[in-house]
C-alpha cells in the first residue's frame, strides 16, 4: 500500500483495500507469524475524544505485532488543556513514536495533522468526517459474510453525522454495490458525500423507511444517532429512537442478512437480535484487531 | 467603451471590472477590499442592460490594479467578469477572469467544526468546483453566498 498516512477512505483504491483485507486474513490465520515483527516499535495514541473500541484495538494490534504504545491520555491530563495547538502536539509526539493514531473532534484535523509530521498518521475519527480504519474492518466483515459481488447494502441511522457511514459509502464505490441509505430527512447524507457518490457513478437510493428495501438487502449496517454532534437537544429528540430494529423487524429480512453496527449501540438494535444468526456486530468489532495489525504492518514496513 | 459603460464616468488609471452578474457589484467591492474609507474613487453601475448577461454590474476603481489573488476570488462569484486595466484613459490589458483550481487563505470555511476555523497554523484551502467550492480539510461544499466567506 503506497500511502504515507491513512486520512480518508476516499484515498483508498480497490487494490489498497484488498491488500489490507488479504493481509488481515493472513494475520488472522497465523497470528504467530507476526508476533514479534515490530519489537521496539512505538505507536503514539492521540485521542482527543473518548474511545473504547478504536483505541483498545489499535493498542492490542500494536502489542500483538510485538510493539508497544505511548498514550497521550485524556485531554484533561495533557498539554492540550494548557492551550497547545494540535499542530504542535503532533510535531512533539512524532519524536516519541514511529506512527501516530489521531482521534479529534474537528473535521479535517487528521488531514491538517498529517501535513505537519513525517511519520505515518492514521485518522481514527475526525469529528463527523471520516473513520477509514473502521471502514476497512467493516469491509473485512462484509467480505467474510456477504462478499463484494452484486452486494445490496442498507446503511441506516445517522447518515449526517456518522463518520463511519461517510467512509464506508466512499469505499463501497470501489465495489459492485448498491447502496440504500435509510434515515430521517434531517439526517440525510451530507452534500459532499452525495456529490462524491454521484461523481463515482455509484448506485445509490435514499429512503426514509427501512421496509422499502429490507427484503432485498445482503447487509444492513445500523448506526447510532450521534447525540453529541447535534447543535441542539431538541433536534436530537425529534429523531432519537426513530430507527430501531428488533426481532419482529427482521421477519421481512432474508435469513442470510448480515446485520452490522460500528458500536457502541444505544437502542438501535434490540438485545434480542444478538441471538440471531444475522447479528454480526461483535464479530465485526473483533475484526478490528487483525485489520489494524494489517494496516500498521503495511504502513510501517510491509514485507520487511 | 460602449454607451452603456459610459453611464459611469471614465477613469484615468485603474481597473474596470465588467460583465459582473447583476446585483453582485457590492460583493465584488468587498472582495477587492473597497469600502470607501481608503479615499479611492469608485464608480458602480448596477443592473445595466447587457447583450451577454441580460443585466450586468460594472465597477470602476481609480488608481488600483487587482492582484491575481483578488481576481481568483472574484472569479468565484463573477465567473463571466472581464478585467480591464486602464492607464492614462486607455485600456492596456483586457482579459476574462479564469477560475483557479484552488483558492488558499481567502475564504473562511463555514463549517464551525472544521479544523481551519480553530487557532491552528493552517490556511483555509478550497478546491474550486464547477458550481461552488469545497473545503479541502472538512469536505464542506459551498455553492451559495461565497462573498460572505471572504476572510477579512
Amino acid at each position: 500500500m503506497r500511502q504515507d498516512h491513512i486520512i480518508s477512505a476516499k484515498q483508498l483504491s480497490r487494490a489498497d483495500i484488498e491488500e489490507v483485507l488479504d493481509r488481515a486474513a493472513d494475520i488472522a490465520e497465523d497470528p504467530g507469524a507476526y508476533a514479534d515483527r515490530y519489537e521496539g516499535t512505538l505507536l503514539g495514541l492521540l485521542f482527543f475524544e473518548p474511545s473504547t473500541r478504536t483505541k483498545m484495538s489499535f493498542s492490542a494490534a500494536m502489542k500483538r505485532l510485538g510493539g508497544d504504545i505511548v498514550d497521550m491520555g485524556t485531554v484533561e491530563s495533557s498539554s492540550v488543556k494548557k492551550g497547545e495547538s494540535l499542530a504542535d502536539t503532533v510535531r512533539v509526539v512524532e519524536g516519541y513514536a514511529d506512527a501516530l493514531v489521531l482521534r479529534h473532534p474537528s473535521e479535517g484535523s487528521a488531514k491538517m495533522a498529517g501535513e505537519f509530521v513525517d511519520v505515518p498518521l492514521i485518522n481514527a475519527g475526525d469529528g463527523a468526517g471520516q473513520h477509514p480504519t473502521q471502514t476497512l474492518l467493516d469491509l473485512y466483515t462484509i467480505r467474510e459474510n456477504a462478499g463484494f459481488d452484486d452486494l445490496s447494502i442498507g446503511i441506516m441511522g445517522d447518515l449526517k453525522y456518522g463518520r463511519t457511514v461517510h467512509s464506508l459509502a466512499h469505499a463501497l464505490t470501489n465495489f459492485d454495490a448498491r447502496q440504500h441509505f435509510v434515515s430521517p430527512e434531517s439526517l440525510r447524507l451530507p452534500r459532499s458525500v452525495r456529490y462524491d457518490l454521484h461523481e463515482a457513478g455509484a448506485e445509490v437510493r435514499e429512503h426514509t423507511d427501512l421496509d422499502e428495501v429490507l427484503s432485498e438487502l445482503d447487509v444492513l449496517y445500523v448506526t447510532r444517532i450521534q447525540q453529541e454532534r447535534f447543535p441542539d437537544e431538541d433536534e436530537y429528540r425529534e429523531v432519537a429512537g426513530e430507527y430501531q430494529i428488533d426481532e419482529s423487524t427482521l421477519a421481512a429480512a432474508r435469513d442470510d442478512l448480515t446485520i452490522m453496527h460500528p458500536l457502541p449501540r444505544v437502542d438501535e438494535i434490540a438485545h434480542g437480535v444478538d441471538e440471531t444468526e444475522q447479528a454480526t456486530y461483535f464479530q465485526q468489532a473483533h475484526n478490528g484487531v487483525p485489520v489494524r495489525m494489517a494496516i500498521l504492518d503495511l504502513l510501517l514496513g510491509g514485507d520487511r | 467603451m460602449s454607451d452603456h459603460e459610459l453611464r459611469v464616468s471614465k477613469i484615468r488609471n485603474g481597473t474596470v471590472i465588467d460583465h459582473i452578474a447583476g446585483g453582485q457589484a457590492l460583493n465584488v467591492l468587498a472582495i477587492v477590499g473597497i469600502d470607501g474609507s481608503g479615499g479611492d474613487a469608485v464608480s458602480v453601475g448596477m443592473n445595466v442592460p447587457s447583450d451577454r448577461l441580460g443585466q450586468k454590474d460594472i465597477v470602476k476603481v481609480e488608481g488600483r490594479e487587482l492582484s491575481q489573488d483578488e481576481v481568483d476570488v472574484l472569479s468565484l462569484i463573477a465567473p463571466a467578469a472581464t478585467i480591464n486595466i486602464v492607464r492614462d484613459f486607455d485600456v492596456v490589458e483586457k482579459h476574462r477572469v479564469e477560475r483557479p483550481d484552488q483558492v488558499v487563505g481567502v475564504l473562511e470555511c463555514p463549517n464551525r467544526h472544521c479544523i481551519t476555523t480553530e487557532d491552528e497554523p493552517v490556511q483555509s484551502r478550497f478546491e474550486v468546483l464547477e458550481d461552488g467550492v469545497r473545503c479541502e480539510f472538512c469536505d464542506t461544499i459551498v455553492r451559495e453566498d461565497l462573498a460572505e466567506l471572504i476572510v477579512d
